[in-house]
């Protein structure tokens, strides 16, 4: 009796050594998924800001993006965006003819605002901080902002937000540089869905 | 039985007026005007004294129902006094119609109404371009059933005073002793 529960016992122990084997060469296996390809339609880049004490918002609705992400290899990550920045939508016409003006965006001379990222480095399950350049009109800063990361079947779904000054890129020039009407801190919003590649 | 409004009544009364008489022209001017911040800031000024509008309104109607107006003179016929009251009806209609249907529109365009900047009022409708713009041109279309109602109670106002010579005018100007 004694003999037969030991070995009952050690048939249970070697199939959960077995189980917990696979499973982990499994997890292994789905967490080694590299993020290569941006599936636009599922993707935004957005942007809040004050103006007169009113929250309000707009987005860019074209940009194309390379990146190569691997979450549990993000020091290898590359990620670059190019966005089309004539495609700004403030949410009125009158705005948007605006803000594509010289003393906003001027789109003329500057059709794209770049983001490319330097570092990006783990700092807690599925989070990320990541460093790069942002290039808007010209002018090139670097920033670092706080990434989150969710799985979603063959799917990566990468969010954070991060906080600029529009000075630092002479946005909103002339009778526009005072904060009182249009406020200095813009909020960027991202919501990047990639699809794995195995 | 008094003749004339009480002094709540009237502060309230001309209040109200100096915002209508600011604001109507203001609407007109910002919606013309180029992009610009001024043009940001007088959207925001007209919003904030269309709110006020509404909230005195809402004060004015509560202090009438407590305070009931004098009686129409007694010289006007039934047809006038209908016609007076009708006219009354209108504009206190109008003082909440108005400021609704502009902060409808402002929701539909998904701009939201701040109080004097500090306190929101809630959009109750979500971001729409086309009922926007519709409701654009009903907050017009209202605005200029407005500036006629109000033609027309400027007008009978000044009937009652030089053609009528009943000094209806008095009921609703401050005492005389304000003025000294």
């Amino acid at each position: 009796m004694t003999k037969h529960f030991s070995s009952v016992f050690k048939s249970t122990s070697s199939v959960a050594a077995i189980f917990f084997l696979t499973s982990s060469v499994f997890f292994n296996s789905s967490q080694a998924t590299e993020y290569k390809s941006v599936v636009s339609e599922k993707s935004t880049i957005g942007f809040s800001y004050k103006q007169m004490g009113v929250g309000s918002d707009g987005q860019f609705k074209k940009f194309t993006a390379q990146i190569s992400f691997d979450p549990v290899k993000p020091q290898g990550a590359k990620a670059s965006f190019d966005i089309d920045v004539a495609t700004i939508d403030i949410g009125s016409d009158q705005g948007n003819d605006e803000v594509q003006g010289k003393g906003w965006f001027n789109v003329k001379a500057f059709p794209r605002a770049t983001f490319v990222a330097t570092q990006i480095k783990s700092t807690n399950t599925n989070q990320f901080e990541v460093t790069g350049n942002l290039t808007i009109k010209g002018q090139t800063k670097e920033i670092k902002f706080p990434m989150k990361y969710v799985q979603q079947s063959n799917m990566g779904l990468f969010t954070g937000s991060l906080t600029i000054h529009r000075v630092d890129f002479a946005i909103g020039e002339g009778s526009w540089s005072k904060f009182d009407v249009v406020a200095n801190e813009v909020q960027i919003n991202f919501n990047v869905t990639a699809q794995a590649v195995k | 039985m008094t003749n004339t409004y009480t002094t709540t009544a009237k502060a309230l009364h001309w209040l109200i007026a100096l915002l209508i008489f600011c604001m109507i022209p203001l609407g007109f001017v910002m919606t013309d005007m180029d992009f610009s911040p001024e043009k940001l800031q007088y959207y925001s000024w007209h919003k904030w004294a269309g709110v006020s509008v509404f909230l005195l309104s809402l004060i004015r109607l509560v202090w009438r129902v407590l305070n009931p107006p004098p009686e129409l003179p007694e010289q006007m016929n039934q047809r006038l006094k209908f016609l007076a009251h009708m006219g009354h009806y209108a504009l206190y209609m109008l003082c909440f119609i108005i400021p609704v249907s502009g902060w409808l529109m402002s929701s539909a365009k998904g701009v939201q109404t701040v109080w004097f900047g500090v306190l929101p009022i809630p959009d109750l409708l979500v971001k729409d371009k086309a009922l926007g713009a519709q409701l654009a041109e009903l907050h017009e279309t209202l605005n200029w059933i407005l500036v006629a109602t109000i033609t027309v109670h400027i007008i009978a106002a000044l009937k009652h005073q030089f053609i009528d010579k009943d000094n209806l005018l008095t009921r609703i100007l401050p005492k005389p002793s304000f003025f000294k």
